[in-house]
């Protein structure tokens, strides 16, 4: 079933560019990135930044979201960020990775050497 | 203040709320109304309640003849006498104190001034059908085993009841039969947005029925007057 009109509406202005927030670059799975996220600490608001390996993209539009994996003190640590919240400020793309599939779950079965991904070289 | 509004629903979706968390909203298309008539305890009806019309009827002419599509000939004469040109398709009224009549005139309009953002309400509407549906979705019930020598029956009721005494089987047994399509109100919702330009509210939660469904609005009953603005307010 389609979605309303009135409904769509919503839904894009509830995306990041409509709302006057900060434009996010384009990344895919593989790449490696740091999300600089809003913590409301207290009183105060501060930003952290997480920095991982983005292992799946899902959702469209206002949904649109993707998750980050790193390992923490050998610790695998998955944080799913909405693409469009406000809590996310900026997302910096520090490499490029050379992968064949859209979503890379089997990194979680991977460690150490094996969980290496290849960096995309451009070639122009 | 007792008041009601009525609306059609257009789907559901999400938004961001103010501590930047995503929350699932139902999109309700809310008013206009018109005030049909004011009933008074004092009157021949003998309760006091507000009688507003919702959705204008598609006006039809026909061998000179006009027609308004969904309202008979005595439905009109309400609109007639309440001073409206064009009669409304959905004819509703909520019940009132005899004063709160007053703050009513017969003719004015209702919009979705009525609610404010972070109002407590209820929602009413009628619920997707389901047909006819076995006890275990009907009512929860557990059904046999899948295995351990049962047969026949897996998704059965069971005893209905003892034998010789009372050898009937009691009233209002929950058996096998018709599901839902039926009036459901959902409470303690709250109006998290509203947006004047297109009579909108963002509804946090879930409302009965289906897209298109009418929807019912009114002020909660168990939170009379409450409005959810402290911190973490989920208002804008």
């Amino acid at each position: 079933m389609s979605v309303h009109p009135l409904v769509k509406k919503i839904e894009d202005s509830e995306c990041r560019t409509a709302k006057g927030q900060e434009p996010l670059p384009e990344f895919r799975a593989g790449d490696t990135v740091r999300v600089h996220v809003r913590i409301v600490d207290g009183e105060k608001e501060r930003i952290q930044a997480y920095e991982g390996v983005v292992i799946a993209m899902g959702g469209s539009g206002n949904r649109r979201a993707f998750t980050v994996r790193k390992v923490s003190y050998g610790v695998g640590v998955e944080r799913i960020f909405p693409f469009h919240s406000p809590r996310v400020a900026q997302v910096e793309v520090l490499r490029r990775g050379k992968v064949r599939r859209a979503k890379l779950h089997y990194l979680r079965n991977l460690k150490g050497k094996a969980a290496r991904i290849k960096e995309l070289r451009d070639f122009n | 203040m007792s008041k009601m509004i009525l609306g059609r629903k257009l789907g559901m979706t999400q938004i961001f709320s103010a501590e930047g968390k995503r929350v699932g909203v139902t999109v309700v298309q809310v008013g206009p109304m018109k005030v049909l008539a004011k009933k008074s305890a004092h009157g021949d009806d003998k309760y006091a309640a507000v009688k507003v019309g919702f959705e204008e009827a598609v006006r039809q002419e026909k061998d000179g003849s006009v027609r308004f599509r969904g309202v008979n000939k005595p439905e009109v004469g309400v609109f007639t006498s309440a001073g409206i040109e064009n009669p409304m398709r959905v004819v509703a009224e909520f019940r009132c104190t005899e004063t709160e009549l007053d703050n009513y005139t017969v003719g004015q309009t209702l919009d979705h001034t009525l609610f404010t953002e972070g109002e407590f309400v209820d929602a009413v509407g009628i619920s997707k059908g389901k047909g006819f549906m076995g006890v275990m979705k009907a009512w929860h019930f557990k059904g046999f085993k899948g295995s351990h020598g049962a047969h026949e029956t897996k998704r059965g009721p069971g005893s209905i009841g003892a034998h010789t005494f009372p050898a009937r089987v009691f009233k209002g047994k929950k058996m096998a039969g018709h599901h839902s399509n039926k009036r459901v109100t959902m409470q303690n919702l709250r109006v998290i947005r509203v947006i004047a330009e297109d009579n909108l509210y963002l509804i946090l939660g879930s409302i009965p029925g289906g897209v298109n469904g009418l929807i019912r609005i009114q002020p909660a009953v168990k939170k009379a007057g409450a409005i959810f603005l402290k911190t973490g307010a989920l208002t804008k």
